[in-house]
C-alpha cells in the first residue's frame, strides 16, 4: 500500500466514509497492526475511539474487596523508582498517567481531557511538540487540585540525575512547558514519531508536586510520600509493607463516574507462581494473579477447577538465541569477546544459516511452552503493524548439513565437521530454568545430527542476568559462542527495542558491558535504516523502515528468534477485567468489577 | 557472677565482629547485583544504574564498605534497603509481630505436645505408648517442613477447602471475625512448625526424664509413700527439665529469625521471607541486618541459657 492510497483511506475515515474498524481491518490486511494504524489516524487528524470495554456498575463502591496476588511482591510505591513491573503495578493502584494504552494499541485518556491529535491541535505538524489538555475536576487524595504544575514537576523530578529515577529515559531528552493551569506542552529536540512516551502508560504515572517539591534529587529517598502515596487513582492508600502487602480503599472523589467498584483493594506478594495460580484457579482464595510463569500443562490442569481462567495477552517479548560475532576464546586488552576480534566461524554466512535451520521452533512451542510461547520467525512480533510479513522459519537438518558441506566443513572421523583444522564446536549458554534446558537439548540434538558439537552450559539466573563486572558468566559479557534469553519490549513501538542491534551499542569492557548490543553484531545497513526511522514522521514509511530492521536481523541471524512470549495471568471467573499488553496489568484498574 | 557476666560480654564482642566480617565478605563475594533488573530494561538508561551504584557506594572496595556499614551499625543505623528504598529497621520491625506470633505459637505448641508425651513415655519406658510416641517422633522430625506444608495444603485447602493457604498479615475485619480469620490461617503454618519442633523435643524430654527417674532420691521419694503424681511432677520433672530449659532458651533466637521454608510456602510475611527475598534481590543491607541481629540473639541467648542453668541448678557455680 503506497502513501497516496493510505492518505486517501485516512481521509475517508475522517469524513465518515470509512468506519474506524474497517480501516483497522484494511491496515491489518497489509500487515500494519492496530496500535500503529491508530497512530496513523492520530497523525492524520482522526479522533481516537472510546474504550471498547463495557462498564456495568451504575454506582461507585459496594463491590467488597478485590484481592490480587503478585508472587513477586512489590517493594516500593514511587513510580519513578519502580524497578520492575511489579512495582509499577503497585504504584498504579494509587497513581495515574495522562493516558494509557488499550489492547488494540489506542491511547485512552485518564488524567488528560483528550488525546492529542492533529485535529484538536495537540500534535504539531513538524512532530516536535505535543500539547496535552488536562482534566479539570481531578483532585489528589488529600483534596488538592491536580494541575499542569504537577506534570511539569514530574518532568523535573525524573530527569534530575540526582534522583536516579528509573523513568529518566522518558524525560531526560524532552522539555515540558506549562501553557496554562490545565495545559502542558511537551517539546522534543528532534521530530519524534513515537510521541506518546512521557506521561503515558507504566512510566508516565504522575506524583504530586506539593508533597515532593521539597524532596528532589538526592533528597528524593527521604520523601514520606514514598511510603504513603497520595495520588489521583481509583484507590486511596491504607497500608504498605514492602515485599508483602499493599492495601487501599475506595477513593470516593474519583474523577470517573460510578467508579471504582470495589470498596477495598489488597495486593499480596510473595511465594511462587504455581501456588499463586492455584490460589486463583483452584481454591478461589484470590481474584487475580499476575505473571503466571508456569508450564501450560499445569495451568490447564488447574483451570479444570472451574473457579478461574487463564488470560493470555500478546506482548513483544521474545525468547531468542544470539550468535557471538566476536571471539570469546581469545583475550584482548583484558576482555574476551572483544569487538577487536572476529569469531573464527560464526561470522561465516553458511554456518549462521545452518544454525537457524537447526532450531526446531515448532517442537519448542508444542512440547515446552504451549499457549505461553508461539514459534516465530521475527524479532519484532507485536504490535502486528510492525510484524514483518517477509520472513519465515524452517527446521531442516539435511539442508543445514548441505550448507555446511558446500562451505567446506567436512565431517571428521568423530562425526564433527571441521575446516582448515578448525572444528565446529560451540558452547551454548542460558540461565538455569527448566524450559530453557529442554530447549537447549532440542537444539543440541539437531546440531549433533548435522555434525556440530554443542556443549551446554546453564548459569543461575541471578548470575546470568546480573551486571556484575567481575563475573565472566553474565549474559552481557557473552563469553561463549551462542546464548539464549528473553528480551522484553516495554512499549508498543519497536524503536527502542531495536537499539540492541546498533553497532555503537556493543557491550564492551569500556562501557562495563552495559551496551545493549550483546551479540556485537555490526551491520551498516541496519545502523542507517534505524537512524532513518528515528526521524521519519510518515508513519507508514517509518513502519517499513522498522520492519526492514527486523528483516536484516533475521536474515543475517543476528538473532534467531525462537518463541514470542505473551504475558499470562490468572483471573477469577467472577471478575470482569481488561488487560492490555501495551500497558500495565492494572492499567484498567478503574474499570475492574465483579460480574453481577 | 558480675565478673562472669562481664567476661562473657567482652568475649562476645570479638566473636560478633568476626561473624559480621565473615558475613560481609561472603555476601560481597556472592554473585549478583541489586540493580540487575535495571540493566536488562532497555528503557532505563545505563547512567541511572551507575548513579544508583555510586549513591549507595557499591563501587567502593569491600573493606571500605564493611567499615562504613560497621560504623553505621554501631551508631544504631541499620542501613538502607537498596530495593525498597526504606530504612532496614522499618522493614524488620514491620515483620517482627507476624514472626513472633507464628513462630512463637508453634514453639508453644511444640512444648504442649513434647512435655506431656515425653514425660509419660519416660515413666513407662518400652510400653506401647512409648513405642508409638517414639515412632511418631522419628517420623515427625524426619519429614521436612516443605513436605508436610504441601501435604497439609493439599488436604485442607484443596481437597477439603477448609483453610486458606495464603497468610495475610492485614485482615480487614474486626472483633471475633478478626481473631477467627487469624486463627484459621495460622493453623497450618503453626502445625507444620510445631509438630516438627515438638517431635525432636519429645525425644529430648523423654531421655532427660529417664536419666533422672532411675536416681536414688526418686526411689527414696517413692519409698516414703508419696503419690506417683507427686513423685513425677515435684521430684523428677523439676530436675529433669533443667537441660530442656536450656534447650528452649537456645531455640529462642529462631523465634525471631523466622522459618524460611515454611514462611515461603504459606506466604507468611515474617523475617525468614524477608531474608530470602532480600537474598534473591541481592539487597545486602537487609541481609546483613537480619543475619547480624540473628547472630547477636544467638550470642545473647547462649549467655542467658548459661545463667539460667546456674540459677536452676545451684551445684553449678561461676567463678
Amino acid at each position: 500500500m503506497d502513501d497516496k492510497k493510505l492518505s486517501k483511506l485516512i481521509g475517508d475515515v475522517k469524513h465518515g466514509r470509512l468506519s474506524r474498524r474497517r480501516f483497522l481491518q484494511r491496515m491489518a490486511a497489509v500487515g500494519l497492526a492496530a496500535p500503529f494504524a491508530n497512530q496513523l489516524l492520530a497523525l492524520g487528524d482522526v479522533a481516537m475511539a472510546q474504550s471498547p470495554f463495557q462498564y456495568a456498575p451504575t454506582k461507585a463502591g459496594g463491590g467488597g474487596p478485590l484481592k490480587l496476588l503478585f508472587w513477586q511482591a512489590p517493594t516500593l510505591l514511587n513510580p519513578h523508582f519502580a524497578v520492575g513491573t511489579k512495582d509499577q503495578n503497585a504504584a498504579r493502584i494509587f497513581y495515574e498517567p495522562l493516558a494509557g494504552w488499550d489492547p488494540d494499541g489506542n491511547l485512552f485518556p485518564i488524567l488528560a481531557a483528550e488525546i492529542p491529535t492533529r485535529e484538536n491541535g495537540g500534535l504539531s505538524a513538524d512532530g516536535q511538540s505535543v500539547v496535552w489538555k488536562l482534566k479539570k475536576d481531578v483532585t489528589w487524595h488529600d483534596g488538592k487540585p491536580f494541575t499542569a504544575d504537577d506534570c511539569v514537576f514530574n518532568w523535573e523530578f525524573a530527569r534530575d540525575p540526582g534522583t536516579a529515577a528509573t523513568t529518566s529515559g522518558s524525560y531526560k531528552d524532552i522539555k515540558v512547558e506549562k501553557v496554562d493551569s490545565h495545559t502542558i506542552k511537551v517539546v522534543f529536540a528532534k521530530p519524534t514519531p513515537f510521541w506518546a512516551d512521557a506521561f503515558v502508560g507504566g512510566r508516565g504515572m504522575i506524583i504530586p508536586k506539593h508533597l515532593y517539591e521539597a524532596f528532589t534529587g538526592d533528597k528524593s529517598r527521604e520523601a514520606p510520600a514514598n511510603l504513603k502515596p497520595v495520588g489521583t487513582g481509583p484507590y486511596k492508600f491504607v497500608d504498605f509493607k514492602p515485599g508483602d502487602n499493599v492495601r487501599g480503599e475506595r477513593n470516593d472523589k474519583y474523577h470517573l463516574p460510578n467508579r471504582p467498584f470495589f470498596d477495598t483493594i489488597e495486593m499480596k506478594g510473595g511465594g511462587d507462581a504455581v501456588s499463586a495460580a492455584r490460589a486463583v484457579l483452584q481454591t478461589g482464595e484470590f481474584d487475580h494473579a499476575w505473571n503466571m510463569q508456569v508450564e501450560d500443562s499445569v495451568l490447564k490442569n488447574l483451570e479444570t477447577g472451574g473457579k478461574g481462567r487463564v488470560v493470555i495477552t500478546p506482548s513483544g517479548n521474545v525468547e531468542m538465541i544470539i550468535l557471538n560475532n566476536t571471539d570469546p576464546w581469545t583475550e584482548v586488552d583484558g576482555e574476551r569477546s572483544s569487538i577487536k576480534t572476529k569469531h573464527p566461524f560464526l561470522t561465516e554466512k553458511p554456518v549462521r544459516q545452518a544454525l537457524a535451520l537447526l532450531v526446531d521452533k515448532d517442537s519448542v512451542e508444542k512440547h515446552i511452552y504451549g499457549r505461553t510461547g508461539q514459534a516465530t520467525a521475527n524479532f519484532v512480533n507485536n504490535p502486528a503493524k510492525f510484524r514483518s510479513p517477509n520472513t519465515k522459519y524452517e527446521f531442516n537438518v539435511e539442508k543445514a548439513a548441505k550448507l555446511l558441506e558446500d562451505a567446506g566443513w567436512k565431517k571428521g572421523p568423530d562425526g564433527i565437521r571441521a575446516k582448515d583444522g578448525k572444528k565446529l564446536k560451540l558452547v551454548y549458554q542460558t540461565s538455569t530454568n527448566a524450559p530453557r534446558q529442554k530447549n537447549q537439548a532440542i537444539v543440541k540434538q539437531a546440531c549433533q545430527k548435522a555434525g556440530i558439537d554443542v556443549e551446554l552450559k546453564s548459569i543461575t539466573a541471578s548470575v546470568f542476568f546480573s551486571s556484575d563486572v567481575a563475573n565472566p558468566d553474565t549474559f552481557t559479557k557473552f563469553y561463549t559462542d551462542i546464548e539464549m534469553y528473553t528480551t522484553t519490549m516495554p512499549q508498543p513501538d519497536p524503536e527502542v527495542f531495536l537499539h540492541q542491534f546498533l553497532s555503537w551499542e556493543a557491550a564492551t569492557k569500556d562501557n562495563k558491558w552495559q551496551g545493549r548490543n550483546i551479540s556485537r553484531w555490526k551491520n551498516e545497513e541496519y545502523d542507517n535504516t534505524h537512524k532513518a526511522a528515528q526521524s521519519e514522521l510518515d508513519p507508514v514509511k517509518r513502519a517499513a523502515l522498522l520492519i526492514k530492521c527486523n528483516d536484516l536481523i533475521v536474515n543475517d541471524q543476528a538473532a534467531i528468534p525462537v518463541v514470542s512470549r505473551p504475558t499470562v495471568s490468572a483471573t477469577s471467573n467472577s471478575i470482569a477485567n481488561l488487560i492490555s499488553g501495551w500497558d500495565l496489568e492494572l492499567g484498567y484498574l478503574h474499570d475492574w468489577h465483579r460480574k453481577a | 557472677m558480675a565478673d562472669y557476666l562481664l567476661r562473657r560480654l567482652l568475649i562476645a564482642i570479638p566473636s560478633l565482629l568476626g561473624i559480621s566480617a565473615v558475613l560481609y565478605t561472603v555476601l560481597a563475594l556472592a554473585p549478583g547485583d541489586p540493580f540487575q533488573e535495571l540493566a536488562t530494561n532497555p528503557n532505563v538508561p545505563p547512567e541511572v544504574q551507575e548513579a544508583l551504584r555510586r549513591k549507595f557506594g557499591l563501587d567502593d572496595p569491600v573493606y571500605v564498605r564493611y567499615v562504613r556499614w560497621l560504623t553505621a551499625m554501631l551508631q544504631g543505623d541499620w542501613g538502607y534497603s537498596f530495593v525498597s528504598r526504606v530504612d532496614v529497621d522499618t522493614l524488620i520491625l514491620q515483620r517482627l509481630p507476624t514472626t513472633l506470633i507464628v513462630i512463637g505459637s508453634s514453639q508453644i505448641l511444640a512444648l504442649l505436645i513434647a512435655l506431656p508425651v515425653g514425660i509419660y513415655a519416660a515413666t513407662r519406658p518400652y510400653s506401647i505408648f512409648d513405642q508409638i510416641a517414639n515412632t511418631l517422633a522419628f517420623v515427625g522430625f524426619s519429614l521436612p517442613t516443605f513436605f508436610t506444608g504441601l501435604l497439609l495444603i493439599l488436604v485442607f485447602s484443596i481437597w477439603l477447602d477448609w483453610l486458606p493457604f495464603v497468610y495475610r498479615a492485614d485482615i480487614a475485619a474486626t472483633g471475633w471475625q478478626f481473631y477467627w480469620e487469624h486463627i484459621k490461617q495460622s493453623i497450618m503454618p503453626v502445625t507444620v512448625l510445631g509438630l516438627f519442633q515438638g517431635a525432636s523435643l519429645v525425644r529430648y524430654v523423654r531421655s532427660a526424664v529417664l536419666d533422672v527417674i532411675r536416681l536414688d532420691y526418686v526411689t527414696t521419694a517413692r519409698s516414703k509413700g508419696l503419690e506417683e503424681r507427686v513423685v513425677i511432677l515435684k521430684h523428677v520433672v523439676r530436675n529433669a527439665l533443667i537441660p530442656v530449659v536450656t534447650l528452649i532458651a537456645l531455640q529462642m533466637p529462631a523465634v525471631f529469625g523466622g522459618a524460611i521454608v515454611t514462611e515461603q510456602i504459606f506466604r507468611v510475611p515474617g523475617i525468614g521471607s524477608l531474608l530470602i527475598s532480600s537474598m534473591l534481590a541481592n539487597d545486602t543491607p537487609v541481609i546483613m541486618a537480619v543475619t547480624f541481629v540473628f547472630a547477636c540473639l544467638v550470642v545473647l541467648f547462649n549467655l542467658i541459657a548459661d545463667i539460667l542453668y546456674g540459677w536452676l541448678d545451684p551445684r553449678i557455680s561461676y567463678c
